[in-house]
């Protein structure tokens, strides 16, 4: 949270050749993540989840957040990773879109990192799950940031991203 | 907020336009109403006057504003009204003529909302008509023999001069804040503040009153509030309600320092009148979503050529706006529906024998937290074999099943899509949309949908609705190790179910089900459903009976948690495919609970379930359990195993032996006060003198006897698999109790014994005559003769349907019939209904038995003319039932 405070006020990260974006960071499997950060509205600690029944794996379930009702999203499984263990005190990138709460449930926060948007693209390779999901992977020092398209990930129960990348979203 | 400076004079013509769009259309919509009573009520000089003001008012307004298109077109049927109001009889044309007009005049505002300026066209065509009607009345009245005026019919004219309006109409786009008339947040209350001659005639019902507020003599006492305004105050009310539960919750778990008590109670105290006012300001009467149905079926009555008399009550009636607009279309189906398939046209209601004009009545009223709507038709009733000849041909049921149906469930069918029994395809109805969507649109909003008709008499709706969606009552239950909500009002009652008690799920054909008085209702395992796992023991745990459509379904959970108020939210339109659970909310410990939706579960796990229920239900054969009874086992003096049924006993006891007298032969004792004649089963053994005898005492009205036994052994539920045994009269038949074969003991037997006034009692009744019993099991056949013999009845017993209407064919005396309502299928009352078309059938009594009928078996009882409906082991009832329905006979012969 207090990364998040002492971030300055956002900038566009669509910004101009050279000029530079702020990333929101996270890991997920060991691998650094990033969005942009006027994409995200708050970090979350879970308290305790509400399973759905019947849901694709890759809800979570319903967390309260301050009497705010939060749709977890298990980002490992929408990875096409396997689950994490369920245990309190997970972290989550909190997200707003088409006026709901979405929780991005990460297995660890990093921090803002600036980006010079152009110099740092670099051409990876990440198989089709990670590629339909993200817009861009970035050098960070030496590790790479894979920066996630939110309105993808947040595509739950496309059919065509179903069938084709993540066949055990089927189950319903 | 405007600032009314003459630099900006643009924003104050939005906002009178605004005013003026609302008002006018209100005014409209009243005229509507209006009219069509006045045509009803020409007498009434009020109505008319009421009238004419608010067109003049249209008129005014219009010529204030500078609307030259509205205010000539309001000019032109001001001119026709004001002829029409010094005649004594108003042509229908004229009101027809008005009434397009007032369409026109709603056309051009809509266009005029669109525009925000008055749309380009003519309407000389509808001047013209209005003028030529107008002259016509004058000079009828200067020339009263010239008649009848020459008004062409309005409806030859197409309004063609407004393409463009029409086809941008419904279309159009409305400004925010500029809320659809009808829904206007005005609240309910105006009648208290309105004065002077405003109201009108004598004031009716909802549509009525709608009048009353917009005739300018009233004092502004209401306020203009956006429904988005009203919307927003109720979500905050709800999360202000959900806070304050929160609290509450915490203050009981961890016990609030007590200075926190009281403002806590306080707050309570507050949201719960806030919560109270904020649903008040959102309740409107249901009036205001019929206000056009008059017009409506004045339509109808012309379009389909029949008089329809359309009579609403109730209109009072308040509800929540969100639920009122949901329930808008259903009504107006229903009652397009009922005037186009329910009501025949006048020249086959008079052949039946029914008033030219048919009937379609509206009423609305307030019942335990939810509002029920009727709609009724005295038309010619649902024709069920058309209805079963579509299903079979839609697939919807298998051919063989057909007959199996209840009517309730072949009611049922209609409401299946593109579900029509409708000959022809005309442009009111009939083409088979909408009775699905009728009932999907009241499911919703939580509500139900309930079919009664009769042939010849008519259909009645019956609707179902809860009086607000935002906050509901539900139940918390564990399912799989997970709370959830359930709304409380889809749960009739809860059940303990466990194996080896009365509520014990068994399964048939990989069908959970249980049986609940009498019924037979399947059982939903709602964790195997969700994919939960299934803690605790196999079977251990809740029904919730709950109603799918017309079927009485249990829902199995672990365990019932609490009640709880919950405010509804709606589940992120990434879960919304999953259906079953209708939203989700915050408990007061602050969990998030998903709310399931008992409709949605039905729909989940199909018609396979359901039908197996009816399969069971309608083979009573099949399950054995069905035809059980609860014997009272006894040993003999001379040890031999005996059995009563146990409803025949009042109680058990036991007394010292030596506390029996004996007068003379008869053994005697003193019970309660009195003394009570004594009878050994088993006769032929000496009776002993001393030690423990007990006793099972049997009672009928006021004789009161003691039947003397070696031994109670035992209650069991066995099957009815009787075998009668000629030569015993003191026996009803052999059975097989926990493998060893019993004697039923036949009490009535033992009756005369113990008095030998029993007979010669109600020998007074012997005058009773021959009663037909039937029944098609051997043991209450062989039970009840002699009871009804012991009644002083001469008996001719009947094995069945078929054998009773030999009975009956054959001749001979029959004065009464008491039948089982529960033979095979529905044979009970079929025999009934056969009874009641012999020539002699109709002033037959009869008297009916039954184990448990439903209401639908009730009502159809009470519909033949069956005197009462008796339960199976009553016998006293039985024999007053008969004696009152004879007498009653007597008297009405």
């Amino acid at each position: 949270m207090s990364a998040l405070d002492a971030a300055p006020a956002a900038q566009p990260p669509e910004a101009a050749p050279g000029e530079t974006a702020d990333y929101v960071t996270f890991t997920v499997a060991d691998q650094l993540f990033g969005l942009p950060i006027r994409a995200v509205h708050d970090v979350i600690t879970i308290p305790e989840l509400t399973p759905v029944p019947l849901a694709r794996p890759d809800f979570a379930g319903l967390v309260n957040m301050r009497g705010r009702v939060v749709t977890a999203i298990d980002l490992r499984s929408r990875l096409g990773l396997p689950c994490a263990a369920a245990r309190p005190g997970r972290m989550a990138i909190g997200i707003e879109a088409g006026g709901e709460s979405f929780g991005l449930i990460v297995d660890g926060i990093g921090e803002i990192v600036r980006i010079d948007t152009r110099a740092h693209e670099v051409s990876v390779h990440l198989g089709e799950v990670w590629t339909g999901l993200s817009s861009g992977i970035h050098r960070v020092g030496d590790a790479f940031l894979v920066v996630l398209d939110v309105e993808a990930v947040l595509d739950i129960g496309h059919p065509e991203l179903d069938t084709r990348h993540n066949p055990r979203a089927k189950v319903t | 907020m405007h600032i009314p400076r003459c630099v900006e004079p643009v924003i104050v013509m939005d906002d009178l336009l605004r005013e003026f769009l609302i008002e006018t259309g209100e005014h409209l919509d009243t005229v509507d109403v209006e009219l069509v009573r006045f045509e009803r009520e020409p007498a009434d000089r009020d109505i008319l006057r009421n009238i004419f003001r608010l067109v003049h008012t249209i008129k005014g307004t219009c010529g204030f504003l500078g609307l030259p298109r509205l205010e000539k077109l309001a000019h032109a049927a001001e001119t026709l009204m004001e002829g029409v109001r010094d005649e004594r009889i108003v042509a229908a044309d004229c009101v027809t003529l008005i009434l397009a007009t007032v369409d026109r005049l709603k056309l051009i505002l809509s266009e005029l909302e669109r525009l925000q300026a008055e749309p380009a066209g003519s309407d000389q065509d509808l001047i013209g008509e209005l003028q030529r009607a107008s002259t016509s009345l004058a000079s009828a009245r200067s020339a009263p023999q010239v008649l009848p005026p020459q008004v062409p019919p309005p409806r030859a004219t197409p309004p063609q001069v407004l393409p463009r309006a029409e086809a941008a109409a419904p279309a159009g786009i409305v400004p925010p804040g500029l809320a659809p008339a009808e829904t206007g947040a005005l609240p309910p209350r105006e009648e208290a503040q309105t004065t002077g001659s405003a109201q009108v005639g004598s004031v009716q019902a909802g549509p009525g009153q709608a009048g009353q507020g917009q005739t300018g003599q009233v004092q502004a006492q209401t306020v203009r509030v956006g429904i988005d305004t009203l919307d927003h105050l109720m979500t905050m009310v709800s999360e202000l309600v959900l806070t304050r539960n929160q609290l509450l919750d915490h203050a009981r778990r961890y016990g609030g320092a007590e200075t926190l008590q009281a403002p806590l109670q306080r707050l309570s105290n507050v949201t719960a009148e806030l919560q109270d006012g904020v649903m008040k300001t959102r309740m409107h009467p249901i009036g205001s979503a019929w206000a056009k149905l008059p017009r409506l079926v004045r339509d109808l009555t012309r379009e389909l050529g029949k008089p329809i008399e359309l009579a609403m009550t109730g209109a009072e009636t308040e509800l929540d706006r969100q639920i009122l607009e949901i329930v808008r279309d259903p009504l107006t189906h229903l009652i397009r529906n009922a005037a186009d398939h329910g009501l025949e046209d006048a020249a086959a209601r008079v052949a039946a024998g029914k008033p030219a004009r048919g009937t379609i009545r509206l009423h609305a009223f307030n019942e335990s937290g939810a509002i029920t709507i009727e709609i009724a038709d005295d038309g010619r009733g649902l024709d069920f074999a058309a209805i079963g000849r579509q299903a079979v041909a839609r697939g919807l049921v298998a051919a063989g099943e057909i007959g199996r149906l209840s009517e309730r469930e072949l009611a049922e069918l209609i409401f299946e899509p593109g579900f029509s029994t409708s000959g022809s395809v005309n442009a009111v109805s009939g083409r088979g949309v909408g009775m699905d969507v009728v009932r999907t649109n009241i499911i919703k909003v939580g509500g139900t949908i309930e079919t009664v008709s009769e042939r010849g008499r008519g259909t009645l709706f019956r609707i179902k609705i809860p009086l607000t969606l935002a906050i509901v009552t539900a139940l918390i239950v564990e399912i799989g190790g997970q709370r959830f909500a359930l709304p409380q009002v889809c749960v009739e009652e809860v059940v303990r179910a466990a194996p080896g008690t009365d509520h014990a799920i068994r399964r048939v054909n990989g069908t959970a089900l249980l049986r609940l008085r009498g019924a037979v209702l399947p059982v939903i395992d709602v964790a195997e459903l969700l994919r939960l796992p299934r803690l605790g023991e196999e079977d251990c745990g809740y029904v919730l009976v709950t109603k799918i459509g017309q079927q009485r379904v249990g829902l199995f959970v672990s365990s019932v948690i609490n009640s709880e108020e919950i405010v509804v939210k709606p589940m992120s339109a990434k879960l919304r495919d999953i259906e079953i659970f209708a939203g989700h909310t915050i408990l007061g410990d602050g969990a998030v609970v998903l709310i399931v939706d008992p409709n949605a579960l039905g729909r989940r796990v199909g018609q396979d379930v359901l039908r197996n229920a009816d399969l069971e239900r309608a083979q009573p054969a099949a399950s054995v359990e069905l035809d059980t009874v609860t014997l009272l086992v006894l040993r003999a003096q001379d040890l031999g195993m005996k059995a009563v049924p146990l409803s025949l006993v009042t109680r058990l006891e036991e007394v010292d032996a030596g506390a029996i007298e004996w007068l003379g032969q008869r053994p005697m004792l003193q019970y309660h006060g009195r003394l009570i004649p004594i009878v050994y089963l088993d006769d032929g053994a000496t009776p002993p003198r001393s030690g423990p005898q007990a006793l099972v005492i049997v009672a009928d009205g006021e004789r009161v006897m003691g039947l003397a036994v070696h031994e109670i052994v035992d209650i069991v539920d066995v099957a009815l698999d009787i075998r009668p045994v000629a030569s015993r009269p003191d026996l009803v038949g052999s059975a097989i109790v926990r493998g060893r074969a019993t004697e039923i003991v036949d009490i009535a037997a033992f009756l005369p014994r113990a008095h030998d006034d029993w007979v010669a009692l109600s020998g007074r009744a012997n005058a009773a005559g021959t009663v037909l019993l039937v029944d098609d099991n051997p043991f209450f056949l062989a039970l009840l003769g002699p009871v009804l013999k012991a009644a002083g009845f001469k008996v001719r017993p009947a094995a069945g349907r078929d054998e009773a209407l030999r009975a009956l064919a054959e001749g001979g005396p029959v004065d009464a019939v008491v039948t089982d309502l529960d033979l095979a299928g529905q044979a009970g009352l079929d025999l009934v209904e056969a009874i009641r078309r012999r020539p002699e059938g109709p002033s037959l009594p009869v008297v009916a038995l039954s184990s448990g009928a439903d209401d639908a078996t009730l009502d159809r009882a009470r519909a033949l003319g069956i005197y009462d409906v008796v339960a199976k082991f009553d016998r006293s009832g039985l024999i007053a039932a008969l004696g009152e329905a004879r007498t009653a006979w007597g008297e009405a012969a």
